[in-house]
């Protein structure tokens, strides 16, 4: 599968289009990150909890995306596009999107 | 007085970390930034009909990051009087600039040569609620096509 964000494959010749697909993962963060977090935010920096936290978050999001492509016949996703919006204090969504092709 | 001492020392620890924090940052974001100035980014969708494009591939990075006690004084501060808050914007900053790297990284391991589309999206990530001290941090993320050209 491959995935890019501009509307054609570089290279590559589209053949098929299926539409939009998406995946989206709501997840909220536990109660030892969070406590880390709290400290680390006397001193600043990069909070590595959180930053994994969204990274396998968005990986999940990706991965219902692609499936959801994979179900249609595509072999590729393009114009891929992510969003992040914080739910409720402790839970953010993450959504992926794009449209769904299949490449010659 | 127990408060006001606690108070102080969170803010000193604050300033004394969160500055020696953001200077070993900012080095080591210099030295990266130098290292990977080969790979070209930008924000064109266009690709040259003369690229010879053998693989295309999403790439991103992220990260989250917040800022030091202090800072957020000095930023509550500066919000009687209004202005720029740099506190504010070093963190930003930094947070941009360490995504676009990890972005570039991913695609130096995919052997890509440069990235094209670069968009950058930063979103505000509240923390617990219920006391007042609340962890307010934002993610960068950055993302965008690498090509290995050939």
């Amino acid at each position: 599968m491959i995935l890019t964000n501009v509307e054609n494959v570089p290279g590559k010749q589209i053949v098929e289009h299926f539409g939009l697909v998406s995946g989206s993962t709501v997840r909220s963060k536990h109660f030892g990150r969070d406590f880390m977090a709290g400290l680390k935010n006397i001193v600043g920096g990069e909070l590595k909890g959180y930053t994994e936290l969204l990274e396998e978050s968005r990986r999940e999001a990706v991965s219902r995306m692609v499936a959801m492509a994979k179900g249609l016949g595509a072999n590729a996703v393009v114009n891929v596009r992510f969003s992040t919006s914080s739910v409720a204090a402790g839970a953010a969504e993450l959504y992926a999107y794009g449209t769904a092709v299949r490449l010659e | 007085m127990f408060d006001l001492i606690v108070f102080l020392s969170l803010i000193l620890l604050g300033y004394v970390f969160g500055r020696a924090n953001e200077a070993s940052h900012y080095k080591s974001i210099r030295n990266r930034e130098r290292a990977s100035r080969r790979m070209e980014i930008n924000c064109n969708k266009a690709i040259d009909p003369a690229w010879n494009v053998v693989a295309a591939s999403l790439v991103t990075g992220s990260t989250a990051v917040s800022v030091d006690y202090f800072k957020r004084v000095a930023a509550s501060l500066r919000n009687l009087f209004g202005g720029r808050v740099s506190a504010y914007e070093t963190l930003l900053d930094r947070a941009r600039r360490e995504a676009v790297l990890r972005m570039k990284e991913e695609a130096r391991k995919l052997g890509a040569t440069m990235v094209i589309n670069v968009r950058i999206e930063t979103s505000s990530i509240s923390g617990a609620k219920g006391n007042n001290q609340s962890i307010a941090c934002v993610e960068v993320l950055a993302s965008g096509t690498a090509l290995k050209i050939r």
